[in-house]
Parts: structure tokens; sequence; C-alpha cells
């Protein structure tokens, strides 16, 4: 099955049309203007989905397939000036990600956000920083890259303030967007280092022509040290709790996305940019991965025990959901950097899987967290952990969904946290044994956070002032379900998914050499 | 060494920007500094473009000679409009905070720590 050739600028193209034709329809009916915006997602998730099932059915492990789109021509001539957009299998598996996060945000947000007011800009925002975080994960531009970037970053710092009326979302909203605007601008800063020694910013030009210059080594470290300070890896996470915390449930959710898609970029600069020079000696006969790969370790483990830590002595639910979400970054990033020190191994293969894999399952898992953290909200307005109880009598179903998402955050068998957990256990554990001793004590750790969370919240005595506290609506509990159902569908066939979605993505990853003849083709 | 003098000016701005944001206590301070920073990029992009003697790239009436690079200069005009989306987003924060707190000093605003 084929896709028309112009689909991956729909992809971008359609939220980015609906962002701004939102607003008009709002002026006729609320109710309407919900359901063209989750029309439009709708449609957009298709469009992500065809795509998807198109690359992944063409990809073999020899030769990864890579969609070109050209804006404005029919065929690439060099010297590339114009933008292109190189969608392989690693750019649309994070764009799944970011388009199933959206998609159930926007169904929980119809009773979740219906008594705010301002919602027309609400859902303005929300599609644009969909259109930014789909930019970021499909173009093949580097300037591109950090224009989708800004965008991002913009409409979620607007969607951090929505609440403006509360003094801490404003604050936690100008601390990210100080962060964003800094990363963003040492971003572009690397990007005009690389155009002044290359004169390209086509991702697949440069990766060819790289030296690994005194120059690119900057670069090299402006962009992985700007992408992960905005995919919130300690030491540079403090703007990541507040944030998460202090923004509306659903604005969470689509954050996750757009701290995954900081997450993507760092993969592409490290697997792709800088891939033809990874396997060369830098200093001391050590190659380039080497460095990177045992600059990141420790990095991801600092992060996994501080995110750790810090959830247990948390008492906003919100405050500790996000640190585990630092956490769970840090896993990621452990497997990235496992990957990278053991590159060309079979088990920096299975770490780079697994990291892989724990993408996806972290954004489900955590996100189904924050969705239950604001359906508890919703219904007793209470964001902290000492004033709950009991809740477990009223709210049955989000009980239900706690219990699992806690679960499979924690890496416990049925579910699919378990499933990348294990294989970055057993990759790191050829590493470095004591990696993988951090990383299981850790997770067992996260679980006994949780597990008071759960116990303060969800059991005790039912207390007074929740008498009348009823099951969340029904939209949330839907939004709520598309999550578990993933879960549970991913936890019981871990062997599906790391078959025909993991392996073309790690595939991608690393076979580098293909990357610009596939993307440039006979030009 | 002349010719240098560009690149010399952006990493003073920048580095200017970077005290201004770690040093200053005061919001609008702060969002000065990154200003600067932005200031040193942008100046880097076009001081990328350019040669001496060069003119600017416009086809149509060209009195022959060496063009200035024009891809810098589109790159730079982008990252201005940019900039100043993140600008305005920046003070109406910085408003808002003002409203909530009654102070622009950093070391009062901070709500958050637990």
């Amino acid at each position: 099955m084929n896709v028309p050739e112009y689909t991956p600028a729909l992809i971008v193209a359609v939220p980015l049309l609906g962002a701004f034709l939102t607003p008009l329809i709002s002026r006729i009916n609320d109710k309407l203007r919900n359901i063209f915006v989750i029309l439009v997602l709708g449609l957009n998730s298709l469009l992500v989905g065809l795509l998807a099932f198109n690359i992944f059915t063409k990809s073999t492990p020899d030769s990864p397939f890579i969609y070109t789109y050209i804006f404005g021509a029919k065929d690439v001539t060099l010297p590339v000036v114009r933008i292109l957009f190189e969608v392989d299998a690693m750019s649309i598996f994070m764009a799944i990600i970011a388009s199933i996060l959206v998609f159930v945000a926007v169904i929980y947000s119809w009773s979740f956000m219906k008594e705010n007011t301002g919602l027309d800009k609400y859902y303005t925002l929300l599609l644009l920083l969909t259109a930014g975080m789909l930019g970021m994960m499909l173009t093949g531009d580097m300037f591109n890259f950090f224009v989708f970037l800004e965008i991002t970053s913009i409409a979620s710092c607007a969607l951090i303030a929505f609440w403006t009326n509360k003094a801490e979302s404003v604050e936690a909203a100008f601390k990210y967007i100080v962060i964003s605007a800094i990363g963003a601008l040492f971003v572009l800063f690397a990007i005009a280092l690389l155009y002044g020694q290359y004169d390209a910013l086509n991702i697949a030009v440069l990766s060819n022509a790289i030296q690994y210059t005194f120059l690119d080594k900057i670069a090299l470290v402006l962009l992985i040290v700007a992408l992960a300070m905005k995919a919130g890896i300690v030491p540079m996470h403090m703007w990541l709790p507040d944030s998460y915390g202090r923004a509306p449930s659903t604005v969470t959710l689509a954050l996750v996305g757009a701290t995954l898609a900081s997450l993507y970029g760092v993969l592409r600069v490290i697997f792709t940019l800088y891939g033809n020079i990874l396997l060369e000696p830098a200093k001391f006969d050590i190659p380039v991965n080497m460095f990177i790969g045992w600059l990141i370790i420790p990095l991801a483990v600092i992060s996994i025990i501080v995110g750790v830590i810090m959830a247990l002595r948390q008492t906003d639910f919100k405050r500790l959901i996000a640190f585990a979400a630092v956490a769970e970054i840090g896993y990621m990033f452990l497997a990235i950097g496992t990957g990278l020190a053991a590159m060309g191994t079979a088990y920096g293969r299975t770490a780079l899987e697994g990291g892989i894999f724990h993408i996806i399952n972290d954004a489900l898992d955590v996100g189904l967290l924050f969705l239950v953290a604001g359906a508890i909200y919703y219904a007793t307005k209470e964001w902290s952990l000492d004033e709950m109880g009991g809740l477990a009598r009223n709210m049955k179903y989000t009980t239900i969904f706690f219990v699992i998402g806690i679960l499979a955050v924690a890496g416990m068998p049925p579910f699919n946290g378990f499933a990348s957990k294990l294989l970055i256990y057993e990759s790191t554990f050829q590493l470095n044994p004591i990696l993988a001793i951090v990383a299981i004590l850790c997770s067992i750790l996260l679980l006994a956070a949780f597990v008071k969370v759960f116990h303060s919240a969800f059991m005790g005595p039912k207390l007074p002032k929740f008498k009348d506290v009823k099951e969340v609506p029904k939209s949330m509990l839907f939004a709520m379900g598309i999550l578990v159902c993933i879960i549970i569908f991913f936890g019981l066939f871990p062997n599906l998914v790391l078959e025909n979605i993991v392996r073309p993505v790690a595939d991608a990853l690393l076979s580098n050499a293909q990357y610009l003849s596939m993307v440039l083709g006979g030009a | 060494m002349i010719y240098n003098i560009p690149y010399i000016a952006v990493v003073c701005l920048i580095l200017i920007g970077l005290y201004a944001l770690v040093f200053k206590r005061n919001l609008i301070k702060m969002v000065i500094g990154i200003t600067l920073i932005e200031s040193g990029v942008n100046l880097f992009l076009i001081t990328l473009g350019y040669r001496k003697g060069s003119i600017a790239p416009i086809y149509t009436s060209s009195p022959g000679g060496i063009m200035a690079l024009p891809i810098p200069q589109a790159l730079t005009l982008t990252s201005i409009v940019i900039g100043v989306a993140v600008l305005a987003l920046m003070l109406s924060l910085v408003i808002h905070i003002y409203r909530h707190y009654g102070t622009l000093d950093v070391r009062k605003v901070r709500r958050l720590k637990e």
C-alpha cells in the first residue's frame, strides 16, 4: 500500500491549519470545536499510521526505508538548498507516540477542561504544539528543526501558564521558557557552526561531510547539552517537576511528548548527524562512541537515583509523578549510553532496542499516571497526598487504572514496562553489573514511592469531606482506557512490538551509511 | 585581525547575556540577557555569510562583483521573528508574575520550592 508522496508535509500541515481554524469554529459552538479538534487529530493520527505502516513494511534489516519529501521540487539537486522531510523508522516511531499522546489528551480535555474559559486558545495552542512536535520528528533540515523546536517551546510554555490565576503555574512557565529559549539559541549556534564549515543544513549532507574538527566537537557538545536539557536529564532537570506539576494534566501529557521530541533530537544528532565518525578514534585511541557513551551513562544513573529519591519524599501527587518521569528519562539515557559505549556488539544493540522500546512505554505509563492524577484533581480539587484518602471506594475505575499504571512504571511482569526494562537490565549488566544493580534497585524504590501514593490516596477509611466524590466523566475514563489497552497489549505481546516496530527503528538508527544514499538517491 | 572583530563581538554578546542570566536578580534583566544571547547568535549567522566587499544579493540590479550569501540572512530573519515571539511571551509572563508576587526579585519569586 502506498501513500501520497506529500504525506509527511500533510502530517505537519493538518494540525497547523486546524490550529488556526479552531478560534473561528469556536465562535459558532463549543461542542463543535471539540469535535473538530478531535477529528483533526484523528485524521492526523490516521496519516501517521498509514505512513508508519508504509515505512515499517518496506524496511528490511539491511536497507532501512527512508521516506523523503522535498518542498517545491520533484528531485533532489546538489547542493541541497531546499527543505527536505526525511522520515525513517525512528522519526515515524516518535510521531506515533506524539500522536497517541495528543489524541488521548484532547479526548480527556472534553470534560477535564470544561469549566475553564479561553478554551479556543487552549485548543489552538495544543494543535500548534502537535505541529511543532511532529515537525521536529519528521524534518531533515537542521534549521527547520530549530524552528519547530521553538514552536514547540512557545506553545508548551503558553500551555503551562494556562491557569494564569495560579502564581505557581506562571512561575513554572517562566522557568520553562528561560530554559527552552537558552537551549534553542545554543542549538542555533551549533547549527551555525556546522553551516559555517560545511555550507549545508541538510542532516544527510552534513552527516556525510562531518570531519570531527574542533568546531564539530563544540557543536556536538552544544547540541547534546541543549537537547538533553530540554529532555530533562539531571542536573538540568529542575524545570521538569515544576512545569509537569503545575500544568493542567492534559498539557502535561502533551509535554511528555515534547520532552520525548527533544530526546529524539539527541538520538538523531548522535546516531545520524555524527553517525559516520562514531567509530573513529578520537583521543588516546578511544573511539568517539565510547566518549559520548561514558559521558551519558553517569548522567543517566544520577538521573535515575535523583528522580527516585526525590519522588520518595514528595507529597504533591503530580510532582511525585514528574520525578518518576525524570527517573524514566534516566533509564532511556542509560540504554542509549550503553548502546553507544558497546556499539557493534550484540548487547549494545539489545540496549538500544530496550531504550527505544522504553521511550514508548514511558510515554504511555507516565502519561496514564498523569491522567489519573488529573482525574483525582477533577473529583476532589486536591493535589496534596496528605489531604487524600479512601478514594478507592468512590472511584473504582480510576483506582484500577492507577494500579495498572504504577505496576507498568515500576516494571512488573504482565505490563509493558517490564519488557523494555528487562532488555535494559540485561544489556547494562553485560557492560557493567553495577549499572544493572542500580537500575533494578531504583525500579523497586519507584514502586515503593507509588505504593505510598496508593496507600494514602486510595486506601484507608472513607473521609467525610469526600462523601460526595463521584467517578469521573466517561470521556476521561475512555481516554485513560485507551492508554491502558495499549499498555496491556504491549505487555502481553512484547515480541510482536519488538519484531515489527522496535527492530526497524534500531536498524534505522544504526545503519547510517545508507542514510545519505537513501535520501539523496542518485543525485 | 580586523575581520575577526564581529566574531569577538559575538562571543562578548553571548558572555554578557549569560552573565546577566546567571547573576542578575531582576526578571527583566534576565529577559534582557536572553535577548543579548539571541543577538549574539544572530550576528554570528550574519557574519558567516559576509565576505569583504560583497554586495547585497539582489540579482536583478546587480552591478557585478561578489555577493553576500543570502541563506544566513534568511535564517537570521526567521530567527529574529521567533525571538520577538519568545520575548513577548517572556515579558507577558513577567507581568503576570509581578501581579501575583508584587516583586520581580527572583529570590522572592519561589513559591514552587517545597
